[in-house]
Protein backbone atom coordinates (compact mmCIF):
# COMPACT_ATOMS: atom_id res chain seq x y z
CA UNK A 1 0.00 0.00 0.00
CA UNK A 2 1.60 2.84 -0.98
CA UNK A 3 -1.21 5.20 -1.13
CA UNK A 4 -2.96 6.33 1.58
CA UNK A 5 -4.43 9.16 2.18
CA UNK A 6 -5.21 10.00 5.74
CA UNK A 7 -7.84 12.85 6.51
CA UNK A 8 -6.08 16.08 8.17
CA UNK A 9 -8.33 18.25 10.09
CA UNK A 10 -7.80 21.17 11.86
CA UNK A 11 -9.04 22.35 15.12
CA UNK A 12 -8.92 25.42 16.19
CA UNK A 13 -10.59 28.07 18.69
CA UNK A 14 -10.66 31.81 17.37
CA UNK A 15 -10.35 35.09 19.19
CA UNK A 16 -10.79 35.67 22.71
CA UNK A 17 -13.43 32.74 23.54
CA UNK A 18 -11.58 30.78 26.28
CA UNK A 19 -13.62 27.96 26.75
CA UNK A 20 -11.83 24.89 24.60
CA UNK A 21 -13.54 21.94 26.18
CA UNK A 22 -15.68 21.28 23.16
CA UNK A 23 -12.81 21.61 20.68
CA UNK A 24 -11.10 19.14 22.48
CA UNK A 25 -13.47 16.27 22.65
CA UNK A 26 -14.12 17.09 18.56
CA UNK A 27 -10.62 17.20 18.34
CA UNK A 28 -10.36 13.26 20.33
CA UNK A 29 -13.28 11.92 18.35
CA UNK A 30 -12.04 12.91 14.92
CA UNK A 31 -8.51 11.19 16.52
CA UNK A 32 -10.16 8.42 17.45
CA UNK A 33 -12.07 8.06 14.11
CA UNK A 34 -8.52 7.41 12.58
CA UNK A 35 -7.53 11.55 11.47
CA UNK A 36 -4.46 13.10 11.76
CA UNK A 37 -5.54 16.36 14.23
CA UNK A 38 -4.02 19.27 14.75
CA UNK A 39 -5.49 21.74 17.52
CA UNK A 40 -4.00 24.85 17.88
CA UNK A 41 -4.72 25.86 21.20
CA UNK A 42 -6.91 29.11 22.38
CA UNK A 43 -6.66 32.53 21.03
CA UNK A 44 -6.17 32.56 17.25
CA UNK A 45 -6.59 35.36 14.91
CA UNK A 46 -7.60 34.82 11.65
CA UNK A 47 -3.78 35.70 10.09
CA UNK A 48 -3.14 32.86 12.22
CA UNK A 49 -5.66 30.35 11.74
CA UNK A 50 -5.20 31.39 7.38
CA UNK A 51 -1.45 30.77 8.07
CA UNK A 52 -1.82 27.31 9.81
CA UNK A 53 -4.38 26.74 7.02
CA UNK A 54 -1.78 27.23 4.06
CA UNK A 55 1.10 25.25 6.34
CA UNK A 56 -0.73 22.33 7.55
CA UNK A 57 -2.60 21.82 4.17
CA UNK A 58 -5.56 20.43 5.78
CA UNK A 59 -8.62 18.68 4.70
CA UNK A 60 -11.48 20.61 6.57
CA UNK A 61 -11.26 23.33 9.75
CA UNK A 62 -13.22 23.49 12.64
CA UNK A 63 -13.65 25.97 13.83
CA UNK A 64 -15.05 26.60 17.24
CA UNK A 65 -17.03 29.76 18.91
CA UNK A 66 -18.84 29.89 22.40
CA UNK A 67 -18.29 33.34 22.63
CA UNK A 68 -20.81 34.94 19.77
CA UNK A 69 -17.69 36.40 18.09
CA UNK A 70 -18.61 34.03 14.82
CA UNK A 71 -20.03 36.83 12.93
CA UNK A 72 -17.06 39.02 13.28
CA UNK A 73 -14.50 36.51 12.43
CA UNK A 74 -16.03 33.98 9.74
CA UNK A 75 -16.20 36.63 7.48
CA UNK A 76 -12.40 38.22 7.73
CA UNK A 77 -11.18 34.18 8.04
CA UNK A 78 -13.00 33.38 4.63
CA UNK A 79 -11.59 36.84 2.95
CA UNK A 80 -8.38 36.16 3.87
CA UNK A 81 -8.27 32.86 2.29
CA UNK A 82 -10.10 33.77 -0.57
CA UNK A 83 -7.27 35.93 -0.84
CA UNK A 84 -4.86 33.17 -0.81
CA UNK A 85 -6.99 31.52 -3.24
CA UNK A 86 -7.80 28.43 -1.13
CA UNK A 87 -10.81 26.99 -1.99
CA UNK A 88 -10.44 23.41 -1.08
CA UNK A 89 -10.97 22.86 2.42
CA UNK A 90 -13.88 22.20 4.05
CA UNK A 91 -14.61 24.91 6.54
CA UNK A 92 -16.79 23.76 9.62
CA UNK A 93 -18.27 25.87 12.16
CA UNK A 94 -19.44 24.55 15.67
CA UNK A 95 -20.34 25.68 19.03
CA UNK A 96 -23.06 28.26 19.94
CA UNK A 97 -24.10 29.18 16.88
CA UNK A 98 -28.25 30.80 16.76
CA UNK A 99 -30.37 29.64 13.53
CA UNK A 100 -30.58 33.07 12.16
CA UNK A 101 -26.78 33.15 12.13
CA UNK A 102 -26.30 29.57 10.35
CA UNK A 103 -27.99 31.40 7.52
CA UNK A 104 -25.55 33.98 7.20
CA UNK A 105 -22.51 31.89 7.59
CA UNK A 106 -23.71 29.22 5.38
CA UNK A 107 -23.83 32.03 2.61
CA UNK A 108 -20.20 32.61 3.38
CA UNK A 109 -19.34 29.14 2.64
CA UNK A 110 -19.55 27.94 6.33
CA UNK A 111 -20.78 24.48 7.03
CA UNK A 112 -21.64 22.22 9.88
CA UNK A 113 -23.18 23.69 12.96
CA UNK A 114 -22.63 21.12 15.60
CA UNK A 115 -23.80 22.34 18.85
CA UNK A 116 -23.49 21.14 22.21
CA UNK A 117 -25.11 17.44 22.86
CA UNK A 118 -24.49 16.72 18.98
CA UNK A 119 -22.95 13.02 18.70
CA UNK A 120 -19.83 12.25 17.80
CA UNK A 121 -20.31 9.97 15.13
CA UNK A 122 -22.40 12.73 13.64
CA UNK A 123 -19.31 15.20 13.60
CA UNK A 124 -17.04 12.17 11.82
CA UNK A 125 -19.54 11.84 9.25
CA UNK A 126 -19.87 15.42 8.82
CA UNK A 127 -16.42 15.83 8.16
CA UNK A 128 -16.02 12.33 6.23
CA UNK A 129 -18.74 13.39 3.72
CA UNK A 130 -18.34 16.83 3.06
CA UNK A 131 -14.64 16.93 2.08
CA UNK A 132 -13.98 19.31 -1.08
CA UNK A 133 -10.81 16.96 -1.87
CA UNK B 1 1.23 12.67 -11.87
CA UNK B 2 2.92 15.59 -12.91
CA UNK B 3 4.54 17.84 -10.08
CA UNK B 4 7.00 20.03 -11.99
CA UNK B 5 4.17 23.32 -11.69
CA UNK B 6 4.34 22.76 -7.77
CA UNK B 7 7.88 22.28 -7.61
CA UNK B 8 8.27 25.73 -9.71
CA UNK B 9 6.44 27.32 -7.34
CA UNK B 10 8.36 26.44 -4.37
CA UNK B 11 11.27 27.36 -6.06
CA UNK B 12 9.36 30.83 -6.65
CA UNK B 13 9.36 30.54 -2.57
CA UNK B 14 5.21 29.73 -2.38
CA UNK B 15 4.45 28.88 0.92
CA UNK B 16 1.61 26.91 -0.50
CA UNK B 17 3.37 24.63 -2.47
CA UNK B 18 5.66 23.90 0.23
CA UNK B 19 2.58 22.78 2.51
CA UNK B 20 1.23 21.18 -0.19
CA UNK B 21 3.95 19.28 -1.86
CA UNK B 22 4.91 17.99 2.30
CA UNK B 23 1.09 16.41 2.14
CA UNK B 24 1.71 14.46 -1.20
CA UNK B 25 5.22 13.18 0.27
CA UNK B 26 3.48 12.03 3.34
CA UNK B 27 0.32 9.83 1.49
CA UNK B 28 2.40 8.92 -1.32
CA UNK B 29 5.94 7.24 -1.55
CA UNK B 30 5.85 6.91 -5.71
CA UNK B 31 5.36 10.38 -5.51
CA UNK B 32 7.79 11.16 -2.82
CA UNK B 33 10.79 9.61 -5.21
CA UNK B 34 9.84 12.08 -8.58
CA UNK B 35 9.68 15.18 -6.43
CA UNK B 36 12.92 14.26 -4.57
CA UNK B 37 14.81 13.25 -7.66
CA UNK B 38 14.02 17.08 -9.31
CA UNK B 39 14.55 18.78 -6.21
CA UNK B 40 18.00 17.25 -4.79
CA UNK B 41 20.63 19.24 -6.28
CA UNK B 42 18.90 22.36 -4.70
CA UNK B 43 19.50 21.26 -1.03
CA UNK B 44 22.21 20.79 1.23
CA UNK B 45 22.07 24.73 2.57
CA UNK B 46 19.92 24.48 5.10
CA UNK B 47 21.44 23.74 8.87
CA UNK B 48 19.46 20.73 10.27
CA UNK B 49 18.71 21.09 14.76
CA UNK B 50 16.86 17.84 16.01
CA UNK B 51 14.97 18.63 19.46
CA UNK B 52 14.73 15.60 21.35
CA UNK B 53 13.76 14.58 24.99
CA UNK B 54 10.75 12.69 27.26
CA UNK B 55 7.36 14.04 27.07
CA UNK B 56 6.82 17.55 28.89
CA UNK B 57 10.60 18.44 28.78
CA UNK B 58 9.64 21.33 27.10
CA UNK B 59 10.31 20.91 23.49
CA UNK B 60 7.35 22.63 21.62
CA UNK B 61 8.26 25.73 24.17
CA UNK B 62 11.86 25.39 23.79
CA UNK B 63 11.61 25.88 19.79
CA UNK B 64 9.59 28.16 19.70
CA UNK B 65 11.85 30.40 22.17
CA UNK B 66 14.96 29.93 20.17
CA UNK B 67 12.87 30.92 16.75
CA UNK B 68 12.52 34.15 17.72
CA UNK B 69 16.55 34.31 18.31
CA UNK B 70 17.11 33.32 15.22
CA UNK B 71 14.60 35.65 13.69
CA UNK B 72 16.53 38.20 15.24
CA UNK B 73 19.93 37.00 13.43
CA UNK B 74 17.82 37.18 10.63
CA UNK B 75 17.59 33.61 9.26
CA UNK B 76 14.33 31.66 7.49
CA UNK B 77 13.51 28.77 9.81
CA UNK B 78 11.79 25.55 8.97
CA UNK B 79 9.80 23.94 12.11
CA UNK B 80 8.45 19.79 11.46
CA UNK B 81 7.07 18.73 14.53
CA UNK B 82 6.61 14.70 15.08
CA UNK B 83 4.04 13.70 16.94
CA UNK B 84 2.72 9.96 17.51
CA UNK B 85 -0.36 8.08 15.56
CA UNK B 86 -2.34 5.53 17.59
CA UNK B 87 -1.39 2.19 16.64
CA UNK B 88 -5.45 1.52 17.09
CA UNK B 89 -6.96 3.50 15.20
CA UNK B 90 -4.58 5.30 12.82
CA UNK B 91 -5.41 8.60 14.11
CA UNK B 92 -3.53 11.50 15.90
CA UNK B 93 -3.37 14.65 18.15
CA UNK B 94 -0.79 16.98 16.76
CA UNK B 95 -0.49 19.70 19.72
CA UNK B 96 2.81 21.64 19.22
CA UNK B 97 1.28 24.80 17.73
CA UNK B 98 -0.35 25.11 21.10
CA UNK B 99 3.11 26.43 22.32
CA UNK B 100 4.04 28.38 19.33
CA UNK B 101 2.02 31.07 19.08
CA UNK B 102 4.54 33.86 19.11
CA UNK B 103 2.44 34.93 15.61
CA UNK B 104 5.57 34.60 13.59
CA UNK B 105 4.85 35.74 10.48
CA UNK B 106 4.73 33.00 7.07
CA UNK B 107 7.21 34.63 5.50
CA UNK B 108 10.19 33.79 8.12
CA UNK B 109 8.92 30.59 9.87
CA UNK B 110 7.31 27.71 8.12
CA UNK B 111 5.78 25.39 11.16
CA UNK B 112 4.68 21.60 9.89
CA UNK B 113 2.77 19.23 12.72
CA UNK B 114 3.64 15.48 11.52
CA UNK B 115 2.41 12.50 12.86
CA UNK B 116 4.77 9.70 13.18
CA UNK B 117 2.09 7.36 11.56
CA UNK B 118 3.51 3.84 13.17
CA UNK B 119 7.39 4.57 12.35
CA UNK B 120 9.61 3.72 15.12
CA UNK B 121 12.68 6.10 15.77
CA UNK B 122 10.80 9.15 16.42
CA UNK B 123 10.86 10.43 13.45
CA UNK B 124 7.75 9.73 10.19
CA UNK B 125 8.63 8.52 7.04
CA UNK B 126 8.38 11.56 5.31
CA UNK B 127 10.37 13.58 7.79
CA UNK B 128 13.84 13.37 5.80
CA UNK B 129 12.22 13.93 2.48
CA UNK B 130 10.33 17.25 4.32
CA UNK B 131 14.01 18.16 5.59
CA UNK B 132 14.95 18.35 1.95
CA UNK B 133 11.63 20.30 0.66
CA UNK B 134 12.60 22.71 3.36
CA UNK B 135 15.89 23.25 2.90
CA UNK B 136 14.98 24.11 -1.10
CA UNK B 137 12.22 25.85 -0.23
CA UNK B 138 15.27 28.16 1.04
CA UNK B 139 15.02 27.63 4.93
CA UNK B 140 18.79 28.55 6.78
CA UNK B 141 17.45 26.50 9.66
CA UNK B 142 15.35 23.52 9.86
CA UNK B 143 14.57 22.40 13.81
CA UNK B 144 13.24 19.06 13.92
CA UNK B 145 10.96 18.36 16.66
CA UNK B 146 10.97 14.65 17.28
CA UNK B 147 8.34 12.60 18.90
CA UNK B 148 8.68 12.89 23.05
CA UNK B 149 11.45 10.03 23.34
CA UNK B 150 12.02 7.06 25.51
CA UNK B 151 14.88 5.41 25.19
CA UNK B 152 15.62 4.67 21.82
CA UNK B 153 13.83 7.60 19.82
CA UNK B 154 17.29 8.07 18.13
CA UNK B 155 16.69 8.35 14.23
CA UNK B 156 17.18 12.07 14.55
CA UNK B 157 21.19 12.02 14.87
CA UNK B 158 21.30 10.56 11.34
CA UNK B 159 19.60 13.63 10.07
CA UNK B 160 20.62 16.98 12.09
CA UNK B 161 24.17 18.22 12.26
CA UNK B 162 23.31 19.25 15.76
CA UNK B 163 20.60 17.31 17.76
CA UNK B 164 20.31 19.03 21.50
CA UNK B 165 18.36 17.15 24.13
CA UNK B 166 16.70 18.34 26.57
CA UNK B 167 16.09 16.95 29.82
CA UNK B 168 14.20 18.28 33.39
CA UNK B 169 15.41 18.72 36.91
CA UNK B 170 13.79 15.42 38.99
CA UNK B 171 13.21 13.18 36.05
CA UNK B 172 15.19 9.96 36.43
CA UNK B 173 18.37 9.26 38.31
CA UNK B 174 21.80 8.67 37.10
CA UNK B 175 21.13 4.93 36.28
CA UNK B 176 18.87 6.68 33.37
CA UNK B 177 21.06 8.70 32.37
CA UNK B 178 24.07 5.23 31.96
CA UNK B 179 21.29 3.93 29.47
CA UNK B 180 22.50 3.36 26.32
CA UNK B 181 20.56 5.47 23.54
CA UNK B 182 19.97 8.63 23.48
CA UNK B 183 22.29 10.24 26.18
CA UNK B 184 24.77 8.83 23.12
CA UNK B 185 23.63 10.21 19.94
CA UNK B 186 23.43 13.75 21.91
CA UNK B 187 25.79 17.08 20.98
CA UNK B 188 24.39 19.48 23.54
CA UNK B 189 22.83 18.76 26.74
CA UNK B 190 20.19 21.30 27.49
CA UNK B 191 18.68 20.86 31.82
CA UNK B 192 15.48 22.64 30.70
CA UNK B 193 13.22 24.54 33.35
CA UNK B 194 16.32 25.62 35.43
CA UNK B 195 14.15 27.35 37.63
CA UNK B 196 13.41 24.06 39.08
CA UNK B 197 15.27 22.07 41.94
CA UNK B 198 17.38 19.85 41.40
CA UNK B 199 19.02 21.43 38.00
CA UNK B 200 22.44 21.38 39.51
CA UNK B 201 22.49 17.65 40.59
CA UNK B 202 20.66 16.77 36.74
CA UNK B 203 23.90 19.14 35.86
CA UNK B 204 26.37 16.94 37.85
CA UNK B 205 24.79 13.45 36.58
CA UNK B 206 25.03 14.66 33.34
CA UNK B 207 28.87 15.50 33.66
CA UNK B 208 29.19 11.77 35.44
CA UNK B 209 27.68 9.50 32.39
CA UNK B 210 29.73 11.52 30.04
CA UNK B 211 33.23 10.81 31.81
CA UNK B 212 32.16 7.56 31.84
CA UNK B 213 31.24 7.54 27.94
CA UNK B 214 34.87 8.85 27.24
CA UNK B 215 36.93 6.53 28.57
CA UNK B 216 35.07 4.13 27.37
CA UNK B 217 35.10 5.30 23.61
CA UNK B 218 38.40 6.31 23.59
CA UNK B 219 39.82 3.32 24.60
CA UNK B 220 36.98 0.60 23.06
CA UNK B 221 37.46 -1.20 19.71
CA UNK B 222 34.57 -2.21 19.63
CA UNK B 223 32.96 1.65 19.89
CA UNK B 224 30.92 2.08 16.83
CA UNK B 225 32.80 3.76 14.74
CA UNK B 226 30.24 5.56 12.66
CA UNK B 227 29.44 7.77 15.92
CA UNK B 228 32.68 10.00 15.00
CA UNK B 229 30.68 12.65 16.96
CA UNK B 230 30.83 11.21 20.70
CA UNK B 231 35.09 10.64 19.92
CA UNK B 232 35.85 14.23 18.66
CA UNK B 233 32.87 16.31 20.15
CA UNK B 234 32.60 16.73 24.38
CA UNK B 235 28.53 16.84 24.62
CA UNK B 236 28.19 20.55 26.31
CA UNK B 237 25.51 21.43 28.83
CA UNK B 238 23.41 24.13 29.34
CA UNK B 239 20.97 25.37 31.98
CA UNK B 240 18.17 26.92 30.09
CA UNK B 241 14.59 28.37 31.09
CA UNK B 242 12.46 28.30 27.69
CA UNK B 243 9.50 30.29 28.74
CA UNK B 244 12.15 33.77 29.97
CA UNK B 245 14.60 32.91 27.36
CA UNK B 246 17.43 32.63 30.26
CA UNK B 247 20.72 31.33 28.87
CA UNK B 248 19.51 31.14 25.36
CA UNK B 249 22.67 33.54 24.36
CA UNK B 250 24.97 30.60 26.04
CA UNK B 251 23.38 28.09 23.92
CA UNK B 252 23.12 29.58 20.75
CA UNK B 253 27.08 30.07 21.49
CA UNK B 254 27.37 26.52 21.67
CA UNK B 255 25.22 25.73 19.27
CA UNK B 256 27.20 28.01 16.92
CA UNK B 257 30.57 26.02 18.79
CA UNK B 258 29.23 22.87 17.49
CA UNK B 259 28.34 24.07 13.90
CA UNK B 260 31.94 25.27 13.57
CA UNK B 261 32.75 21.66 14.39
CA UNK B 262 30.48 19.87 12.20
CA UNK B 263 31.95 22.06 9.47
CA UNK B 264 35.51 20.64 9.41
CA UNK B 265 35.32 19.08 6.07
CA UNK B 266 36.54 15.58 7.28
CA UNK B 267 33.90 15.51 9.69
CA UNK B 268 31.55 17.07 7.58
CA UNK B 269 32.04 14.71 4.76
CA UNK B 270 31.51 11.50 7.09
CA UNK B 271 28.25 13.36 8.42
CA UNK B 272 27.18 12.97 5.04
CA UNK B 273 28.65 9.87 3.76
CA UNK B 274 26.80 8.25 7.17
CA UNK B 275 23.32 10.42 6.51
CA UNK B 276 23.56 9.28 2.88
CA UNK B 277 23.94 5.47 3.97
CA UNK B 278 20.89 5.23 6.31
CA UNK B 279 18.77 6.90 4.38
CA UNK B 280 19.37 4.82 1.35
CA UNK B 281 19.45 1.86 3.63
CA UNK B 282 15.60 3.31 5.28
CA UNK B 283 14.39 3.81 1.29
CA UNK B 284 15.66 -0.16 0.45
CA UNK B 285 13.95 -1.65 3.64
CA UNK B 286 11.18 0.32 2.70
CA UNK B 287 10.64 -1.12 -1.19
CA UNK B 288 11.98 -4.42 -0.30
CA UNK B 289 9.44 -4.95 2.61
CA UNK B 290 6.83 -4.33 -0.60
CA UNK B 291 8.34 -6.58 -2.38
CA UNK B 292 8.89 -9.47 -0.41
CA UNK B 293 4.70 -8.64 1.11
CA UNK B 294 3.69 -8.76 -2.81
CA UNK B 295 5.79 -11.80 -3.00
CA UNK B 296 4.56 -14.09 0.29
CA UNK B 297 0.97 -13.33 -0.98
CA UNK B 298 0.84 -14.21 -4.42
CA UNK B 299 3.22 -16.88 -5.13
CA UNK B 300 3.12 -20.69 -5.43
CA UNK B 301 6.31 -21.98 -4.58
CA UNK B 302 6.52 -19.82 -0.84
CA UNK B 303 2.41 -21.21 -0.01
CA UNK B 304 3.52 -24.53 -0.58
CA UNK B 305 6.96 -23.71 1.67
CA UNK B 306 4.67 -21.88 3.73
CA UNK B 307 2.95 -25.58 4.54
CA UNK B 308 5.86 -27.10 5.02
CA UNK B 309 6.89 -24.71 7.67
CA UNK B 310 3.13 -26.08 8.85
CA UNK B 311 4.00 -29.25 8.78
CA UNK B 312 7.33 -29.10 10.40
CA UNK B 313 9.50 -30.41 7.47
CA UNK B 314 10.78 -26.73 6.86
CA UNK B 315 11.96 -23.87 9.20
CA UNK B 316 11.47 -20.15 8.89
CA UNK B 317 14.85 -19.47 8.61
CA UNK B 318 15.04 -21.77 5.05
CA UNK B 319 11.92 -20.23 3.98
CA UNK B 320 13.30 -16.65 4.37
CA UNK B 321 16.29 -18.11 2.43
CA UNK B 322 14.06 -19.07 -0.62
CA UNK B 323 12.23 -15.69 -0.60
CA UNK B 324 16.22 -14.41 -1.07
CA UNK B 325 16.67 -16.50 -4.06
CA UNK B 326 13.19 -15.42 -5.72
CA UNK B 327 13.77 -12.02 -5.56
CA UNK B 328 17.44 -12.11 -6.84
CA UNK B 329 19.41 -11.26 -3.62
CA UNK B 330 21.72 -14.45 -2.88
CA UNK B 331 24.92 -13.75 -2.34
Amino acid sequence: MSKQKIIKVLVCKPGLDGHDRGAKVIARALRDAGMEVIYTGLHQTPDDIVNTIIQEDPDAVMLSFLSGAHNTLCPVIMEKLKDQGIDDVLMGVGGIIPEEDKITLEKLGYKGFQGPGTELKEVVEFVRNNLKR
Amino acid sequence: MDYSDLIAKLKEGSTRAVARLITILENDINASEAIINSIYKDTGKAYIMGVTGAPGSGKSTFISTITKKFLKKGKKIGIICVDPTSPLTGGALLGDRIRMKENFSLNNVFIRSMANRGQLGGLARATEDTIKILDAYGCDIIIVETVGVGQSEVDIFKSAHTVIVLLVPGMGDDIQAIKAGIMEITDIFAVNKMDLPGADRKVTDIIQMLEMNMNYNYTSENANKNNMKLKQWIPEIVKINSITGENFDTLLDIIEKHKAFMDKLEIYSSYLINRIKSETIQILRYKLTKKVEELIHSNKLIEENISQVVDKSLDPYSMANLIIKLIGLED
